[in-house]
């Protein structure tokens, strides 16, 4: 831990600040155009190899006997289909894929945080020469909202897509109280909250689980601070904490894919 | 807690991967899913078809052995009743030509009691011929009384 503190100041702060350092490269004047190089690749990369992964498997697919590795994809699949199946009757072309790809990608962003923050941080400076690298792209508030504003946007092309854009302002000011002229702007204040607190809570919901977790993660790395015994310490509750971790980082995944398929099939709803 | 450029990125990251999952992992995957489970499908109202016709065939099983059970009590009937009849017939046959067998031994009897009759008749004649020979010899000339003797002989 020490080797890679070398420009911080060894303190339990500076530890910490260090391990939540995104890396950063500016493109332009202001805060906005902030690039966090850890947070674009590593998400890339994660889904690469899962999209890959899935891909993989798919080219060799076969409606007859399947293979170990297909019926696990299958499992999958067919998990997903049959919650999108179970909250929204329509076509499912569309949403049931849109639940896999958040379901896997934010899982396996979310198992990032399985990574032993010390050793990646200690592997990224010293194979690759990075002194800032964070592994996990959910624990970015960056990633979170670009998924939740995403399923938002689709939530409002669908909403438009089956009402019509008369059909959605119409909602917008006479749902859900009444389309009295006197209630329009309830209705409408009523609307405006749902539609900013749905994308809010649907990503600040896994940011805040991924970014506690890493926290937490951080705060009992600490204990290789007091010597060995507390490192061995420290690595049994980061032990305990990793195993149930395991729990937080598939329920947020379903949490979040569950919330996306709700959204837009609500969207698809008449009022 | 930074919101900016990354975002973007982020997001155009998801529309890819969106893309990628709903053109290209999705639909071939259902697709395989959803063949499986209609050739099960098939398999099972198969199963379901092969185990009725299976109870069908049972009973026609049963039907034909049945039938056949009736037939061939028939036939060992029919069988039975022709042996009897078979058996009288040769019994009476049987009898008949024992009876013909009988009256033809009766005639043969007859036949040669007669023959044996005529024979020692013939035998009797020439005994008594000759007794009477015996007798006559002194007496009577072969040349004087040869008409007598032959009317004596041809009578007998």
């Amino acid at each position: 831990m020490a080797v890679e503190h070398a420009e911080h100041a060894l303190t339990p702060t500076g530890y910490i600040q260090h391990h939540l350092t995104f890396l950063t490269k500016s493109t332009g004047p202001t805060p906005f155009w902030t690039l966090h190089v850890d947070t674009l690749v590593m998400g890339g990369l994660v889904g690469l190899l899962t999209f890959g992964f899935l891909y993989w498997v798919v080219r060799g697919v076969t409606a007859g006997v399947p293979t170990k590795r297909q019926a696990f994809v299958e499992l999958a699949v067919d998990f997903v289909n049959n919650q999108a199946k179970s909250i929204f009757h329509g076509d499912l072309s569309f949403i049931a894929p849109l639940a896999l790809t958040v379901f896997v990608w934010v899982l396996f962003m979310n198992a990032m945080d399985f990574l032993p923050v010390d050793i990646m941080a200690y592997l990224y400076r010293h194979a690759f020469g990075l002194t800032n690298w964070r592994s996990v792209p959910t624990a970015d508030v960056n990633t979170t909202f670009a998924l939740a504003l995403t399923v938002w946007l689709l939530m409002i092309f669908f909403s438009i897509k089956v009402k019509g854009v008369g059909g959605f302002f119409h909602e917008m000011f006479c749902a859900p109280f009444g389309n009295n002229p006197v209630l329009w702007i309830f209705n409408f204040l009523f609307n405006l909250v749902e539609y900013i607190s749905k994308p809010l809570s649907h990503s600040l919901r896994l940011y805040g689980n991924m970014y506690a977790g890493e926290i937490i993660f951080l705060l009992l790395g600490l204990w290789a601070a007091t010597g060995v015994a507390g490192t061995i310490f420290g690595a049994i509750l980061s032990a305990g904490w990793a195993i149930f971790h395991i729990l937080i980082v598939a329920l947020q995944a379903f949490i979040f894919m569950m919330l996306t398929i709700v959204y837009i099939a609500m969207a698809h709803e008449s009022h | 807690m930074n919101i900016g450029l990354t975002m973007l990125a982020q997001a155009i990251s998801f529309a890819i991967f969106i893309w990628f999952t709903a053109r290209f992992v999705w639909p071939p995957l259902m697709k395989a899913v959803e063949e499986r489970q209609k050739k099960i499908a098939d398999g099972l109202a198969a199963a379901d078809k092969g185990q009725q016709e299976l109870v069908q065939a049972q009973g026609r099983a049963q039907d034909v052995i049945g039938g056949a059970k009736l037939q061939s009590q028939e036939l060992i009937a029919n069988a039975q009743k022709r042996v009897d009849e078979m058996i009288d017939q040769a019994k009476s046959a049987a009898k008949l030509e024992g009876e013909r067998q009988l009256l033809a031994a009766r005639a043969n009897i007859d036949q040669e009691v007669q023959q044996a009759r005529e024979s020692l008749r013939g035998q009797v004649a020439a005994l008594a011929l000759a007794g009477a020979e015996q007798v006559l010899m002194r007496e009577v000339d072969i040349t004087k009384h040869k008409e007598v003797l032959d009317k004596l002989g041809a009578r007998l």
